[in-house]
């Protein structure tokens, strides 16, 4: 799987780490709602399809990544920066 | 003044070595200059950055990804977004962090701690990609670009300085098995280690 990096280019999977979850939604800290913090830490969804994910460029220019993948087919539908401002800054897309 | 050793040690063999029925293919030798700095400017300021580094090394230097510039004295080249590479004299990392404002970035001393190992040869490109996994060819990696990649999950940082040369930066305390690799995938096609 080649992950196109917005900064490097199109990269081996090898170089990359995966971070995680993008579709998740921290509950406001002040909350007390146990199930709202279990799904948040414990349960995700395992969707079939296309799902955002972060990832890690820790291989390259170390760039937090958010990473849209088709979980059938692996492949990659969109990258951006995961820091939104680098998009426009640095970006090729 | 403590003088600095190669971390090469009896890893550094001059002279010709592998394959050499068509004489060497490859010329092999540490390059590690006096001054090596990593600079970094804040969100949005690597344009700004570009332009005090190309003011204290004489280099042309932009913002976009991957570019770089090679000169007499210095090189420089983007390593990742809002960072550069950059080298030159001992004095660089002093220079350069004297002449860059705290509002766009700083500027990390790394002398100390990379190597520098050039690999020039009408086979650079093929021994290379024996180690790394990015694209070699000229119309993918141009003439004065860097790449930031690994090599088995160490970092190295590539600057291509010449159509068949590059110039490669490990870390130091990795630099002696660096070397001792990269020189048995060059015995295919023989190479020659410049002392």
């Amino acid at each position: 799987m080649l992950i196109p990096c917005p900064h490097c280019g199109p990269r081996d999977l090898a170089e990359f780490s995966y971070q995680g979850d993008a579709t998740r939604v921290r509950p406001d800290p002040a909350s007390t709602d146990m199930k709202a913090w279990y799904d948040y830490v414990y349960n995700r969804p395992n969707p079939s399809g296309p799902h955002r994910e972060y990832w890690q460029h820790s291989g390259g220019c170390r760039a937090h990544l958010v990473v849209v993948r088709d979980t059938l087919s692996h492949e990659i539908i969109s990258v951006a920066f995961a820091h939104a401002g680098l998009n426009t800054a640095e970006g090729r897309q | 003044m403590v003088e600095r050793e190669s971390p090469l040690g009896a890893a550094f063999r001059p002279g010709r070595h592998g394959n050499l029925s068509a004489g060497p293919g490859l010329r092999i030798s540490e390059v590690t200059p006096s001054g090596i700095a990593e600079a970094a400017a804040w969100p949005g300021m690597k344009a700004a950055l570009a332009e005090v580094i190309s003011s204290v090394t004489a280099l042309s230097l932009s913002a976009e990804p991957n570019t770089g510039d090679v000169g007499p004295e210095s090189s420089a080249f983007s390593i990742g977004p809002q960072r550069f590479l950059v080298t030159g004299g001992a004095d660089l990392p002093a220079r350069l962090a004297a002449a860059l404002p705290l509002e766009i970035g700083t500027v990390t001393d790394l002398s100390h701690g990379r190597t520098a190992i050039r690999i020039e040869g009408a086979r650079a490109g093929w021994v290379l990609s024996k180690l790394f996994a990015i694209d070699f060819h000229a119309e993918a990696f141009p003439l004065t670009e860097g790449r930031a990649t690994v090599h088995h999950d160490i970092f190295a940082q590539i600057q291509r300085i010449s159509p068949n040369g590059f110039d490669i930066y490990v870390f130091r305390s990795f630099a002696r098995a660096f070397w001792l690799e990269l020189c048995e995938a060059a015995e295919e096609v023989g190479y020659e280690v410049a002392g």
